[in-house]
């Protein structure tokens, strides 16, 4: 961490002035090199053709440092994998801060230092960005809004028009870590545990699939907010066929098991930072589970499911002991049990 | 997961509804008593793997769907306009008071916060001795020592700025007033498991006696499910009824005697009004008067008009059995866990969610 003036951020760092220049100056934009960013201008200028995925989201988790991670890392993988999930090869991405009053600048200093670690690891670049600062009770520290570009694998066509009765379902890895790690660290809800989120870039998994199975990939989503079931529901009802779900090899990390039953949560409903979910021809499943678990972040990789003419728009779980039951998607959030 | 997937094992579960489908020879009506067997059921699909003779009925056990409107209202009234910090558990939040649920008046600035254990509540109250903590202590036996045990620590912490809105209540009362009622004619009962945990067997004997009618206390798993069904319909094929307990593995017969006598510290029995059902006599706690600065009630002397419930909603027929969620015309149109009329359909353990989110693949 560089050597500054102040230890905490202030509305003056968001003025545009004097503290700004500093803060910028004081190593961010060193953090963050590239010649792209190096000209310091209003935006980024470049040559682009092609087909191309542009995509944005923003990040406003809590608490902003959890196990296995921070909103910094999640704020360069969740962009990088929306772009992932559109077949596409991320390269740039914005970044913009909303910094509120009192943050310290020794954990902005370890957010930034996990952006750049992460864009490393994702093999992207910080082209542009912004920071404002809002007065203390206005934000939650901080909130991260990130873009970004790609451009689209030439062996990809992603889209859920693609899926077709008797495709196969596959998962990465296991579901609902992340959401499990987070409530675990979650004021007034703290339980010990080992678990760390699966925040993780999946763009060189997804590339490897594509390299090899093109067109095969019929549609990657991957189950962020919501979790599996409602990725699901969305692809049932956009697609206008039926999702048979199977609860058996469905992979779950025992811990997070537990911690579901303790506080009364569906795991299909959790959040997930490093899991996709591809919708594949039947014939090649195997194959592409297999390759899968030969790649970063696919170790766990299972069928979990069908698309079926049965049942339009519906997503039906087959459970474990046989019996069977719509899943729905989520209503509001999930709210823990009483007894 | 130890102690867990041994009573999610497939091969069991096939043998006890081999069980089942041997053993039940006529048609009969068992009510689960708790919300979470009922939440089970559904979820694990169980109830369209059941031998077509046997219908079971869903009770009143949902402590969140059987809540008084008026006592929301008082929660809402204390958010708002008292400017407590009012805790609750979560699915509390959600169940719609007569103009709004907690979650609304969250929503429009009321600090309302969602905590695991009342204990949390205690802690806040000490760190904030600003402000009023409120915990709305809703639930049946089984949340009632975590709540009595909130008001003895905070006692000992010499707290002034903690209370409870105490809305406990119990489920003896309520099947006899189920068998009173008659017209869901239930023939057997599976008692509540966890409820026993804390109770013990002994207040259901009498129950037993009284209406000749069979009661196996059971636990939440879908093998404990199919087993506490399977000791029932052996009873009715018998023309037996007795009391017996399937949950043996965490259900003493004495239930657990420190839990009871935190209780008794803190709580004495009260008639209750239930909501969708009406007053229940001696069916309730309340806290004890020589307790009366850790109750909501008296300490804030609130005096909220009582509102009518929603005159499209069932809630009370399904909660006494009578009806199942979708005979209700509102089921899935008027009436989502987005836009509740009725508590049933915000807890996922009232019968109305249950039956929403966990529809059977084949009734749909």
């Amino acid at each position: 961490m560089p050597k500054l003036d102040f230890d905490v951020i202030t509305l003056g760092h968001g003025s545009g002035g004097i503290l700004t220049n500093q803060l910028l100056e004081s190593g961010v934009f060193d953090l963050l090199k590239n010649p792209l960013l190096d000209e310091h201008h209003d935006g980024a200028m470049f040559e682009w053709s092609g087909r191309t995925a542009f995509s944005t989201d923003s990040y406003v988790i809590s608490p902003i440092f959890f196990p296995g991670g921070n909103i910094g890392e999640l704020a360069v993988n969740g962009t990088v994998n929306d772009l992932a999930m559109c077949g596409a090869v991320p390269k740039y991405l914005s970044l913009s801060f909303i910094l509120e009053e009192g943050l310290t600048m020794k954990e902005f200093w370890e957010i930034l230092v996990s952006i750049r670690r992460a864009a490393e690891k994702a093999g992207v670049s910080i082209v542009t960005g912004d920071t404002k600062v809002v007065e203390r009770g206005k934000g939650d520290k901080i909130f991260i809004n990130t873009s970004g570009l790609g451009h689209i694998h030439p062996q990809a066509h992603i889209s859920t028009k693609n899926v077709r009765a008797g495709d196969k379902i596959i998962v990465s890895g296991a579901i609902a870590t992340h959401g499990i790690a987070i409530m675990s660290v979650r004021e007034g809800l703290e339980f010990e545990t080992t678990l760390t989120s699966d925040s993780a870039p999946l763009n060189h998994t997804v590339k490897a699939l594509l390299d090899e199975f093109g067109t095969d990939i019929h549609l990657l989503k991957d189950p962020t907010r919501g979790g599996v079931a409602s990725v699901l529901n969305e692809v049932a009802r956009d697609s206008r066929l039926g999702v048979n779900l199977f609860q058996q090899p469905i992979p779950v990390l025992e811990e997070v098991r537990g911690a579901c039953e303790l506080l009364g949560l569906d795991p299909l409903y959790v959040a997930n930072e490093g899991v996709f979910m591809a919708f594949v021809p039947a014939g090649k499943a195997e194959e592409i589970v297999q390759k899968l678990r030969t790649l970063a972040y696919g170790q766990d990789a299972a069928v979990i499911g069908e698309v079926t003419t049965e049942h339009p728009k519906q997503v039906v779980l087959h459970s474990r002991i046989g019996g069977k039951r719509v899943v729905n998607m989520l209503v509001g959030e999930q709210l823990p049990r009483i007894c | 997961m130890k102690y867990l997937s041994e009573f999610r094992d497939p091969e069991v579960v096939e043998h006890y509804l081999e069980e089942l489908h041997k053993v039940a020879t006529r048609p009969w009506t068992i009510m689960e008593i708790c919300g979470g067997q009922t939440h089970s059921l559904v979820k694990n699909g169980l109830l369209n793997l059941l031998p077509k003779q046997i219908t079971m009925v869903h009770g009143p056990g949902c402590p969140v769907c059987v809540t008084p409107l008026n006592l929301i209202d008082k929660a809402v009234y204390l958010a708002e306009e008292k400017g407590v910090i009012l805790c609750s558990f979560g699915d509390m939040i959600r169940v719609p008071g007569s103009s709004r649920s907690l979650l609304e008046a969250k929503a429009n600035g009321a600090d309302v916060r969602i905590l695991y254990s009342p204990l949390e509540a205690v802690k806040i109250a000490q760190e904030q001795p600003e402000r009023q903590v409120v915990f709305f202590a809703v639930g049946f036996e089984t949340t009632a020592p975590a709540n009595a045990l909130s008001v003895l620590h905070a006692r000992r912490l010499g707290l002034t700025n903690y209370s409870i809105l105490a809305s406990h209540v119990l489920v003896p009362p309520a099947m006899e007033a189920v068998i009173n009622d008659g017209e869901a004619q239930i023939q057997g009962f599976l008692a509540a498991g966890h409820v026993c945990t804390i109770m013990g067997l002994e207040e259901y004997e009498p129950i037993v006696q009284r209406y000749h009618i069979p009661m196996v206390v059971t636990g939440f798993e879908p093998v404990d499910l199919l087993q506490g069904i399977l000791m029932t319909v052996k009873q009715l094929e018998n023309g037996e009824a007795k009391l017996e307990n399937q949950y043996s593995r965490v259900v003493k017969a004495n239930g657990n005697p420190e839990a009871r006598k935190v209780i008794e510290q803190v709580f004495e029995v009260s008639d209750r009004e239930w909501r969708g059902i009406g007053n229940i006599p001696l069916s309730g706690w309340e806290v004890k008067a020589s307790l009366a600065e850790f109750d909501a009630n008296r300490k804030f002397s609130i005096s909220i008009a009582k509102a009518s419930e929603c005159a499209d909603c069932i809630a009370g027929q399904v909660l006494k059995g009578i009806k199942k969620p979708f005979e209700c015309s509102q089921f899935g149109k008027g009436c989502t866990p987005i836009t509740p009329l009725g508590a049933p359909m915000v807890s996922s353990e009232g019968a109305c969610a249950a039956y929403y989110h966990f529809a059977e693949a084949d009734a749909v």
